[in-house]
């Protein structure tokens, strides 16, 4: 109930904030919001999405610390790829890895695979069992990724974000 | 101020540019379909993230700003979606990755020796 009412509270603050609209004369515009959001929720309620995989909100925390460590990375990663795409050598090694995945969740799990694929330089391929495929452009970054320290800091970001659920129920 | 602001989106706005083009130089260097999406990835974030960051600095503290944060969200979230989707398809129908001299790339098993399968 409380994370239905947090979707509805989100999807409302979205409409407001793409209509541009935010005072009482708009009723209209405001009342189709509230109109839509209201059948929405609906909606993904009887459909059985808003769990903590459809509307994870107690990972938002957590999340916001997890985001500026993956955005430096990110940007590493990027200068390392442009690097070798303008060298006139063309210093690649292209190399499939299989590492193991140690969060215990699905949500974990895809959250440990896009982080892969959102990083240049390494692609999920395939994610199955607890094992994931990843083709990596070099092996310097293939090896960096399976040093572990992205898999840790998932793992952590969803145990953390397990206990609050505990704690809430 | 407003020279400095201006400045400092320029600047964004040339980064954002010089890494989308690195994104399609790529494209065309690299030797296969997997490679180039590493290629794609850094049009996605950094270019694509540089770009949005200079055009957020021109519209100031606005509606407009806001909307660019959301597209940005939404690029980051939607386009690793899409490449997984991409790479599982190739490596389902078969497509072997290959290393810069069209040879098959060599798989190497982090896994550790008691999870062999």
């Amino acid at each position: 109930m409380a994370r239905a009412l947090s979707l509805g509270i989100v999807l409302f603050a979205t409409w407001m904030l793409l209509s541009g609209e935010f005072s009482i004369e708009h009723g209209l515009v405001l009342g189709l919001g509230i109109g839509s959001v209201i059948l929405v929720v609906l909606i993904a309620v009887r459909m059985d999405v808003v769990d903590h995989e459809g509307h994870p909100v107690h990972l938002t925390r957590r999340f916001i610390g997890y985001w500026i460590w993956l955005l430096v990375e990110i940007v590493k990663a990027s200068i390392d790829v442009t690097k070798r795409i303008w060298s006139p050598s063309l210093p690649i090694s292209p190399t499939m890895y299989i590492l193991k995945v140690s969060q215990p969740g699905e949500l974990g799990q895809v959250i440990y695979a896009i982080s892969i694929t959102l990083t240049p330089g390494t692609v999920t391929v395939r994610l199955d069992g607890g094992n994931i495929l990843v083709h990596a452009i070099a092996r310097e970054a293939g090896e960096d990724l399976a040093g572990g320290e992205m898999d840790r800091r998932v793992t952590r970001l969803e145990a953390s974000g397990i206990t609050v659920t505990e704690s809430v129920k | 101020m407003e020279m400095l602001l201006n400045g400092l989106s320029w600047a964004l706005l040339m980064g954002g540019c010089f890494f989308i083009v690195t994104g399609g130089v790529g494209l065309l260097r690299l030797p296969d379909v997997y490679s180039r999406m590493h290629a794609a990835g850094v049009t996605d974030t950094l270019g694509a993230g540089l770009f949005l960051g200079g055009l957020m600095i021109q519209a100031g503290l606005s509606l407009v700003t806001a909307k660019l944060v959301l597209i940005l969200i939404f690029i980051l979230f939607t386009s690793p979606t899409a490449t997984y989707a991409l790479a599982n398809a190739l490596y389902g129908g078969g497509v072997k990755p290959v290393d810069r001299d069209r040879r098959h790339c060599e798989t190497i098993d982090k896994r550790g020796e008691s999870s062999k399968p």
